[in-house]
């Protein structure tokens, strides 16, 4: 299968002529023609539901398969801060090209021009689309739409609703797939877990899904299938993911020939409540937004054994002050993770695990007063207090990083396809827009661009190729052989018997990848990580206890399905973090740095997107480069200091 | 600290229930209240029984998945709370927890603790939403909204569907869910073009389901997001005016 | 996956039976005949306050003066107790009506949940007053059909004469028994307005931040004077401060 040849399909023309020139040559479906399609989109989360609504509008038949109990819980609700978008409206010399420019240098030009461009291009008219829905976005007194400043750009442009903006984005677009459900455009099945791509013929041609209430195995067909399952930084197991986000679906697409591209690039968010024990079952994240009157600090001295506020300001060190007095304590993510990282290895972390630093409000409260300081983050605040039961406002937080957010995924061309024809992959189960590192308020914007805007008007040139044929009948041998792939893993899986939980497993997981695939990687970890993560899955395989039978709600044969198919994953992101032989964004190998320890990107011989090929479990994956070329920006080395 | 749980059990929509009794040893101070649950199931699950099903997914108190009745309270007693931001240290040694499903005709019992709430996407599908084909939107600051406006909007829009108001309240009505998504959109310029017809879908599919308020006020306490019987009042006119207005001169102002 | 059922589209009805099928217009129709009620209530009890003043210098009672120009009320224009039944006649439907939608509106909730949680249930703000709604209405209307009987009808006053109202109350009220159950019908009157007196604005839809503050005190005041009012009578007639 090396044969493979990737093919961007990135439009001709100057950078901003691409889209509206992809537009015009894509082959159209004539609206009579579009009620004969049948379009399979798993996952309902902003990329999911926005595509749904809007090819339900556009004519299609939509089928909708989550396995939540409503749409609407979809992890995209999670986001806090914002989505931003070139408006310009604050007057401070924002455009297009610079919202483009940001996404690009923040994510360390690890990611293609063109797909960038594009998102900023459309990223206005999600905010139009999205008002115009009622979300409930911040405004001024004057009525009209307020904006924020975040980490990575010079201008405010993201556009927020409280501390809730992925709710509230989310629930519109539910809400507009909502009106396609009950026209009847949009089949809504929900608790159905997709378990397996049906590729007929070299082309995606349905899915194989569980259902999770009765147990029963059955199958889906259309003429493409659209895979919105976001990302799988539960690969890390504690992560500020929510407890059923899995990487299933993308594994199995992968598994199926759709190629996995820079599986190891994933954020690594500095600001989330550390783990108080080893039961802990997720991580919680503090908003972005508290760097910018929060100090960060640890006690000069490692044995340090007051609390925090009776330390003085001598025997205290501001790392992030001292390290990047540009940038101060708002560097980018990626940059203020390392430094804490480094800070916890050398014996400096607080609390009683040490893993934690403090995050200071002391000084901003001395100097805006209690109410200031409560109005801007008092809910953050509360919810820091009822989760450790300590009081931020009189002692410092703290605070420490989580997996926050995979930038890589499954690679698509300009139009959002795979490697396997009739699949797609948007939001983030795709790789393609914010290469090595991610900036704040840009996965918000991402999603409901893919799903919006971008999928529903190139789906069209693959389909429009399709006219006159019916969907293959799920009866059809393609279908019958997946859903026996489908059972036989299940009953393999209940046929262990074994004695550990499956929890146990996805834990174990978690300490050898936070400890070797993490905010820091270098080459004799990864290896030892690689052969862990495969003696672990052997262990799974060996020793995983499933109770319950298929033919019932059973939740924890659900788990034990997503952590084998964590247990495979993993091992790719550690082969990727491996083959890449330098530093860039989330990405550190310690391997690649200056002399002062900052991240050194190698743009001479990593300037690539990292593709993955599928041989089978265990063996050595097939690496194909998709070269990225550079012709609006400058590559440049980072700096904050 | 050690706690006892009494878990309904009930293997089906149709099986007669049950309380079993665990016991939770060895539970930190800062364990969450799934977290504990998470032990006490794992244990169960290599003891070789089936650990009973609870839902919950972002355990930050947003995506409205998890709720459950604890010791008689919808997410437990502590206001403004969904059950995964319950946290251990609000309970003592020894105490007995009593966990049981949401009741109610709208949410039946899929296995034990956990229900389909199906019926509240139902609601929303009748007319919780504001038409807007993609890209038919104007620009975003064409319709000034006033703060005081966006503000009130937000505090209905907080709703997370949990199902804890119908939990709550001795009637089984879901009047806070769907008021609170019908003052967000019915108070927004945007949405007023199909104002009274979005009252009386939302309401009418409402009412196939659910019970009916009698200003109890349950469910505002029982609310994670403290949402407030107010918009039970604003529904209430909504649909009245609907009934009783000629609404092909609702484009004249006053 | 869970049914997905698509609602079942109501038929076109006559739009006052339409609205009243649902429940939200049920509750609407309560706090309608609610209200002209509650104005009975309170027109009657401060009426029958002429209980207190006496006789004019013709020996007539005042109160009893009273009911007599309530049967005249709307003379020339109507004849003689011609407006004492049309009022009649708006009570007794508003009564209905109000029944009526509190018995289809319980077996709708009964309906909605079938099962009771089966551990015991805390409320948190449901108070005595809005939980017995249910109970409070029944006995009010075993005391309104008494009453009826005991000072309009005069079949169950021991010494009945028309028009003469203060003589029958004292008839009655000097018995015990009556006295006491007056006063405890009384009471669950007020129990029962305090609730009614604060749903009715939540089923009108009357809320604005600027007087919600007012409606509790406001279901709290009248309930208060009502009970105040209306317990006075048995009370001081059977006490003997008024004979």
């Amino acid at each position: 299968m090396s044969n493979i040849v990737l093919d961007a399909k990135v439009p001709e023309g100057p950078l901003e002529e691409k889209w509206s020139n992809a537009r015009f040559d894509l082959k159209l479906v004539n609206p009579a023609n579009k009620r004969k399609y049948e379009i399979l989109i798993i996952g309902s989360g902003l990329a999911g539901a926005s595509a749904a609504a809007t090819l339900g509008e556009l004519g299609y038949n939509v089928t909708m398969i989550t396995y939540h109990d409503s749409p609407r819980r979809a992890h995209s609700i999670a986001a806090q801060g914002g989505i931003n978008a070139a408006k310009n409206y604050h007057n401070d010399g924002d455009s297009i090209f610079r919202l483009f420019y940001d996404t690009i240098k923040g994510g360390d030009y690890r990611s293609r021009e063109a797909n960038v461009y594009r998102l900023a291009e459309v990223s206005n008219e999600i905010i139009d689309q999205t008002a115009a829905q009622g979300v409930p976005y911040g405004r001024e007194y004057g009525g009209l739409l307020d904006n924020r400043s975040f980490g990575g750009a010079q201008v405010s442009r993201t556009f927020y609703s409280r501390g809730a903006t992925g709710q509230q984005l989310l629930l519109g677009a539910y809400q507009a797939m909502a009106r396609q459900i009950e026209l009847g455009k949009v089949k809504l099945y929900n608790r159905m877990e997709m378990l397996d791509v049906v590729v007929h013929e070299g082309r995606a041609v349905g899915v194989v899904a569980r259902d999770l209430i009765t147990g029963e195995i059955r199958s889906f067909s259309g003429h493409a299938v659209v895979l919105a399952t976001g990302g799988y930084a539960n690969a890390y197991y504690l992560s500020t993911m929510a407890m059923m986000c899995n990487g299933t679906a993308v594994w199995r697409a992968h598994k199926h020939g759709a190629l996995f591209a820079n599986p190891s690039f994933t954020q690594i968010h500095p600001t989330a409540i550390p783990a108080s024990e080893e039961f802990q079952s997720k991580l919680t994240l503090m908003s972005e937004s508290l760097r910018n009157d929060g100090r960060i600090w640890v006690p000069k001295d490692k044995n340090e054994t007051r609390s925090p506020d009776q330390i003085p300001e001598a025997e205290r060190d501001y790392f992030l002050e001292r390290r990047y007095p540009a940038f101060g304590n708002l560097v980018p993510r990626d940059v203020a993770s390392r430094a804490a990282k480094v800070m916890f290895d050398e014996g400096y972390g607080v609390g009683p695990l040490k893993n934690g630093v403090y995050l200071d409000f002391a000084e901003a409260i001395g100097r805006l007063g209690k109410d200031v300081i409560e109005q801007r983050y008092g809910n953050l605040f509360e919810m820091y207090e009822r989760i450790t039961d300590e009081n931020p406002y009189k002692v410092p937080m703290r605070i420490y990083p989580a997996p926050h957010y995979t930038m890589g995924g499954l690679w698509v061309d300009y139009h959002l396809m795979t490697t396997i024809p009739g699949l797609y992959a948007i939001g983030e189960a795709n790789f393609s827009d914010h290469g090595g590192n991610r900036l704040g308020a840009s996965a918000l914007m991402q999603g409901l661009a893919d799903g919006y805007f971008v999928l529903p008007n190139t789906i069209g040139d693959y389909l429009s190729d399709q006219l006159g044929t019916d969907p293959i009948p799920t009866d059809h041998a393609a279908f019958k052989t997946g859903e026996k792939a489908v059972k036989d893993q299940i009953d393999e899986l209940i046929a262990i018997n074994g004695t550990r939980s499956p929890d146990y497993f996805h834990r174990e997981l978690g300490k050898v990848m936070i400890a070797e695939v993490g905010m820091a990687r270098n080459e004799d970890g990864l290896k030892r990580a690689i052969s862990e993560i495969r003696r672990l899955r052997d262990e799974f395989h060996k020793d995983v206890k499933v109770t319950g039978s298929n033919e019932s709600f059973n939740q924890t044969l659900e788990k034990a399905g997503r952590v084998a198919d964590f247990l495979e994953l993993a091992e790719l992101m550690a082969i990727d973090a491996l083959n890449r032989r330098e530093s860039c964004g989330g990405h550190f190998r310690e391997e690649s740095r200056t002399p002062e320890g900052e991240a050194l990107r190698d743009d001479e011989n990593y300037a690539y997107v990292a593709a993955w090929e599928f041989n089978g479990v265990g063996e050595e994956p097939t690496l194909h480069k998709e070269q990225l070329v550079f012709e609006n920006v400058e590559l440049a080395q980072r700096s904050y200091k | 600290m050690d706690v006892t749980l009494k878990v309904w059990r009930q293997d089906g929509p149709e099986a007669p229930g049950r309380f079993e009794t665990y016991e939770a040893t060895d539970i930190s101070d800062h364990m969450s209240f799934l977290e504990m649950c998470d032990i006490v199931n794992e244990k169960l699950v290599e003891r070789g029984i089936e650990p009973f099903s609870i839902d919950s997914d972002c355990r930050e108190g947003i995506c409205g998945m998890c709720g459950i009745m604890i010791n008689g309270h919808p997410h437990g007693d502590q206001l403004g709370t969904a059950t995964c931001q319950l946290h251990m240290r609000k309970f003592s040694d020894g105490d007995e927890i009593v966990l049981e499903p949401w009741k109610a005709t709208g949410f039946p019992v899929i296995r034990d603790l956990v229900v389909d709430r199906s019926s509240f996407d139902r609601i929303i599908e009748a007319g919780g939403y504001i038409t807007v084909p993609t890209g038919s939107a104007p620009d975003a600051n064409m319709v000034p909204v006033p703060k005081a406006v966006a503000d009130v909007a937000f505090d209905a829009a907080a709703c997370i569907g949990c199902g804890a108001c119908v939990a709550a309240c001795p009637n089984s009505a879901a009047q806070l869910f769907t008021s609170a998504k019908l003052a967000q959109l019915n108070m927004v310029p945007q949405g007023q073009p199909e104002r009274y017809d979005r009252v009386v879908a939302m309401v009418d599919t409402m009412e196939e389901f659910f019970g009916s308020c009698t200003n109890h006020g349950e469910c505002e306490a029982a609310c994670p997001k403290s949402i407030t019987i107010d918009f039970i009042a604003m529904m209430n006119k909504d649909y009245i005016k609907a009934k009783f207005k000629n609404r092909r001169l609702l484009g004249q102002k006053a | 996956m869970t049914a997905t059922g698509t609602p079942t589209k109501k038929g076109q009805r006559p739009f006052l039976v339409e609205f009243y099928s649902s429940a939200v217009g049920k509750k609407w129709v309560m706090a309608v005949t609610g209200i002209i009620i509650l104005g009975y209530v309170f027109v009657h009890m401060f009426g029958n306050l002429k209980i207190y003043l006496g006789a004019d210098d013709l020996g007539v009672y005042a109160i009893d003066h009273y009911g007599e120009w309530l049967r005249e009320l709307g003379e020339p224009l109507l004849p003689k107790t011609a407006f004492l039944w049309i009022f009649r006649a708006v009570m007794t439907v508003s009564i209905v009506l109000h029944i009526h939608a509190a018995y289809a509106l319980t077996i709708i909730n009964r309906k909605a949940r079938p099962q009771k949680y089966q551990a015991p249930r805390e409320y948190l703000v449901a108070n005595y007053a809005s939980r017995t709604m249910r109970w409070s209405g029944v006995i009010i209307l075993a005391f309104v059909l008494f009453h009826l009987a005991d000072l309009t009808i005069g079949s169950a006053n021991p010494d009945f004469i028309t028009g003469e109202i203060r003589h029958n109350m004292l008839a009655s009220f000097t018995q015990p028994a009556v006295a006491i159950f007056y006063i405890v019908a009384n009471i669950l009157v007020g129990v029962h307005i305090f609730h009614g007196a604060w749903s009715l604005f939540q089923s009108m839809g009357w809320n604005n931040p600027r007087f919600n503050p007012w409606r509790k005190w406001f279901a709290a005041v009248f309930a208060g004077v009502v009970i105040i009012g209306n317990v006075s009578f048995p009370l001081s007639i059977w006490a003997g401060w008024v004979g």
